[in-house]
């Protein structure tokens, strides 16, 4: 079956996105090939070209790198981010991140669209990480977005899809990949995203924090998979509260 | 006869007076902060919550919350995990100049003791900044000691712009500046400020600031607002623990912080808990209030309280306490630390500050963090 995942004209099989920044850098290898990732997210603040545990040099080839903008407050400086990190080398496709609180770590989506505004028409593919807001989408979308990024629950919090029905609104209304970035702790959140119709998962702190990183990626690569096949086949029906009348409503009807 | 000493708690001339209240509130809420009044079933309580109120932040400064010591430490080290990952930040501090024109009777540096003093030139500055990039690190913090006359704010400046040629990470530890001047500074180059406050006792920081212009304790509460309105990224709060009773003192900081981030959403907060430690000038202080259990159980308090903030672990402790709570509470760690003046490239030029217990160098702190399954990050800012 011939299902890819197209993200600015590059097509990917996996749909398992991996965020980088918080386990440690000997393991990426192995998470790597265990999740069966092929993009990786890259926080540019973490580069240290030349020097000491440069995240840049534990990336196995073949790899698309996604940098994001960790640390830029405002769209200006999410922009000149992305710049530095094309001009590295990383690639066009970059995750906007713009945070303007350092508590809940909440994106700002206004300064996001502006700043994907900016890069799209740098011929950067533009994956912006958002608060599920279907006008910011639509947004996003008109301003050249790639992908939209909608968070789960809170970053780090492993607390699943709260956003749920949110997202669910963004599958249905905007044409572009919707991918989880925030949130999901476990295997079994991915699936049933996965099986909601969202197009990819985004994981970094599920993974990191776990006992086995290796391992746990495996699982996470198993349940995506599981929740895409899920989405593809069509769930069966599942009745709710209470079971449908035997005869038709509709019987007395004479055509 | 005795001079007579000028109010601690008004501005000088010079002195930028900003509009707000932060200070009257901390003041108060530190004075009603009544710890014995917390129990076991408080503590407890507080530690089932998903993030922890004010109240509950008092509750693990408090004595009855020692006895839960380990259930905090097992809930800070998650939230450490989900905030930083395995994350450790590295840094080393770069002393510049060590003149002091201010009397705090705890401080190695005070202006009565006959210690040597000294003050780096540009050029000697550039060399122990280049001996420091050497050892791969990438975050600097400048300090001096409090001498706007020897090592006023434009030599601060200087240095600060022959640092960020060197280093991603540039902070200060220097005397409060105003508005404008911290503009200067963030303008040259750095964007981390520590201030701290030593004491949030206003009677004991009377009595242990007796002359010079840190005397004024308004003026230093406010550093880090300041620092925020001159375009700062982010301030480091604390108090010397063990100056005044620690309890109140680590509230005081905790809320002080807390109400800081409220107002300024954007500002990256950052913690250090120094504790008293021998100084030249001790025999009047009384080092041993607090032990490594109270610092611990201090640290935990706020990884609980504010999951967020960045805690830096200084090499005023030992390297076993060090190792072990970076990951469970600690963020940042210092390496291959001089704390006299230079003492990186070539042969210190002024006297310490205090006695460190962890002269390990940098290879050393970031062989002892791998040990430990961790990362150390060498980089994580990216000026732009």
């Amino acid at each position: 079956m011939n299902d890819m995942l197209m993200i600015g004209g590059v097509s990917f099989c996996s749909r398992f996105i991996l965020g980088s920044g918080k386990f440690s850098l000997e393991d990426t290898k192995k998470v790597i090939e265990n999740a069966g990732v092929e993009m990786a997210t890259l926080a540019l603040r973490r580069a240290n070209v030349g020097g000491e545990e440069n995240i840049l040099d534990y990336m196995p080839e073949g790899i698309t790198l996604l940098p994001n903008t960790s640390g830029a407050r405002t769209a200006e400086e999410a922009v000149r981010i992305a710049r530095l990190a094309r001009s590295l080398g990383c690639g066009d496709f970059v995750k906007i991140e713009v945070i303007h609180d350092s508590k809940y770590l909440m994106p700002d989506n206004y300064e996001t669209v502006k700043a994907t505004e900016t890069l799209a028409k740098e011929g950067f593919i533009v994956m912006p990480y958002v608060y599920p807001d279907l006008v910011t989408a639509r947004a996003l979308r008109d301003a050249g977005a790639a992908a939209v990024m909608p968070l789960g629950a809170p970053i780090g919090s492993n607390k699943g899809l709260l956003t749920r029905d949110f997202v669910q609104i963004l599958i249905d209304e905007i044409d572009l990949p919707i991918i989880v970035d925030a949130g999901i702790g476990r295997p079994s959140q991915a699936c049933e995203a996965m099986e909601m119709g969202v197009d990819a998962i985004m994981a970094n702190t599920a993974i990191a924090t776990a006992g086995d990183v290796a391992l746990v990626a495996k699982a996470f690569r198993l349940a995506i998979e599981s929740g895409r096949a899920a989405y593809l086949a069509g769930l069966g029906r599942v009745l709710e509260q209470n079971a449908e009348a035997s005869s038709p409503l509709t019987g007395f009807l004479e055509e | 006869m005795e001079r007579k000493k000028t109010d601690h708690m008004a501005y000088l001339p010079d002195m930028d007076v900003i509009d707000s209240d932060m200070m009257e509130q901390v003041l108060r809420q530190m004075n009603d902060y009544d710890y014995e009044q917390y129990t076991s079933a408080s503590v407890q309580a507080a530690l089932r919550k998903d993030s922890l109120s004010v109240e509950d932040f008092a509750a693990m400064l408090s004595p009855a919350a020692e006895a839960h010591l380990e259930e905090m430490a097992r809930r800070a080290r998650a939230e450490t995990a989900r905030f930083f990952g395995n994350s450790i930040t590295m840094f080393t501090p770069l002393y510049i100049a060590n003149y002091c024109e201010n009397h705090c009777v705890y401080c190695g540096f005070n202006c009565f003791n006959k210690i040597k003093r000294g003050k780096l030139t540009m050029e000697e500055i550039e060399t122990e900044l280049r001996t420091i990039a050497a050892t791969g690190l990438q975050e600097v913090l400048i300090l001096t000691g409090e001498c706007r006359g020897a090592s006023g704010p434009e030599y601060i400046g200087h240095a600060v712009r022959l640092a960020n040629q060197y280093f991603s990470t540039v902070g200060i530890e220097i005397y409060p500046l105003n508005v404008e001047e911290y503009r200067y500074i963030q303008s040259c180059g750095a964007d981390f400020v520590s201030v701290y406050q030593e004491t949030y006792d206003t009677d004991r920081y009377d009595e242990m600031h007796p002359m010079g212009t840190k005397r004024i304790y308004p003026y230093r509460f406010y550093a880090q607002e300041r620092a925020i309105l001159g375009g700062m990224r982010g301030v480091a709060f604390g108090a010397l623990l063990g100056l005044g009773n620690f309890r109140k003192d680590a509230y005081a900081a905790g809320l002080h912080a807390s109400l800081l981030q409220k107002k300024y959403p954007h500002a990256e907060i950052a913690f250090s808990f120094p504790r008293l430690r021998p100084y030249i000038n001790n025999a009047k202080n009384n080092p041993n209030d607090v032990g490594e259990r109270q610092l611990l159980q201090t640290m935990l308090a706020y990884r609980l309280f504010m999951p967020f903030a960045g805690i830096t672990i200084s090499t005023r402790e030992r390297a076993g306490f060090r190792d072990n709570v970076i990951g469970l509470a600690a963020t940042k760690i210092s390496a291959g630390v001089s704390v006299g003046v230079g003492g990186h490239g070539e042969e210190a030029k002024g006297d310490e500050q205090f006695d460190i217990s962890d002269p390990r160098s940098v290879d050393d702190v970031r062989s002892a963090i791998a040990r430990r399954g961790m990362q150390p990050v060498f980089t994580d800012y990216v000026r732009v």
